[in-house]
């Protein structure tokens, strides 16, 4: 416990706009955290991080093996970026990366929304992206609670001790 | 690391709150722990202050998708026993200490 005189976080508001297996699972384990020791969270999904929540491709979600300097192969050996660019290797590393994930009890994305939301997060969607990717609701996931522009999710980021966080 | 007294009985906790010693548990300890955060213990409580005694007792890295899955209780029904605070309550309620996790 705390000795100094802080008064503690009520809520986050997250913002999530990439859509690769590190960027989404960052979001979902501080949203999940924070519900966790009673603090509010509200998600927002927008741009490619709408893949997270989109049923055709919430359980394609993929790492990086292209551009990523800080990827390594088992073992800490170098992992010069000319090999993330064979077909098949980025599959390959994304599976791991899923693999020693389940391992420390990360569950897949849908599982993630749903352990959330039974703590009284907020899922929401980027309309403009929305618009753009010409997607609908219907093709969200069920926990999604609404499809908003970023204003109205201002709107629900009021409050003391509120943090956004964009990941 | 403080001594306070629950249900007559000195009982040794750490800063936080937690009992340093599980084997000094009982479920008297357990309901007056759960008064300080303004928690009646119910029998559904206890089904998973055992779970996570028993999952502790064995080592095993506690989560609350660990609990949702014991057939207890699923998460939603985490939340509702233990408001505020599923992992950190009911494992500070079952005298052990507070798991190290994320999920």
């Amino acid at each position: 416990m705390s000795t100094t005189n802080e008064s503690p976080l009520k809520k986050v508001c997250i913002i999530c706009a990439k859509g690769t297996i590190e960027d989404v699972y960052a979001t979902l384990v501080m949203a999940n955290g924070a519900v966790m020791e009673g603090i509010e969270a509200k998600v927002f999904f927008t741009f490619f991080g709408l893949d997270a929540i989109t049923k055709k491709q919430m359980k394609r979600i993929k790492t990086a093996t292209v551009g990523n300097p800080a990827m390594r192969a088992p073992g800490g050996l170098p992992f010069p970026t000319i090999l993330g660019m064979i077909p098949g290797v980025e599959a390959g590393v994304s599976a791991m990366m899923k693999s020693q994930m389940y391992k420390l009890d990360m569950p897949p994305v849908g599982e993630f929304l749903e352990m959330i939301t039974a703590g009284g997060g907020e899922i929401y969607a980027c309309k403009l992206a929305m618009d753009m990717f010409k997607l609908e609701k219907e093709d969200l996931h069920e926990e999604v609670k609404g499809v908003l522009t970023i204003g109205d999710f201002y709107g629900k980021c009021g409050g003391d001790n509120t943090q956004i966080i964009f990941t | 690391m403080a001594q306070k007294t629950y249900a007559g009985q000195a009982v040794e906790v750490n800063d936080e709150g937690y009992m340093v010693d599980p084997s000094k548990w009982t479920k008297e300890i357990a309901t007056e722990l759960a008064k300080e955060e303004g928690i009646d213990l119910t029998d559904k409580h206890f089904e998973v202050l055992e779970f996570l005694r028993a999952a502790n007792e064995k080592g095993e890295t506690l989560t609350i998708r660990r609990v949702g899955k014991s057939g207890i209780v699923d998460i939603k029904g985490l939340y509702q026993l233990f408001p505020g605070g599923p992992l950190k309550f009911s494992s500070k309620f079952a005298g052990i200490p507070k798991p190290a996790s994320c999920i």
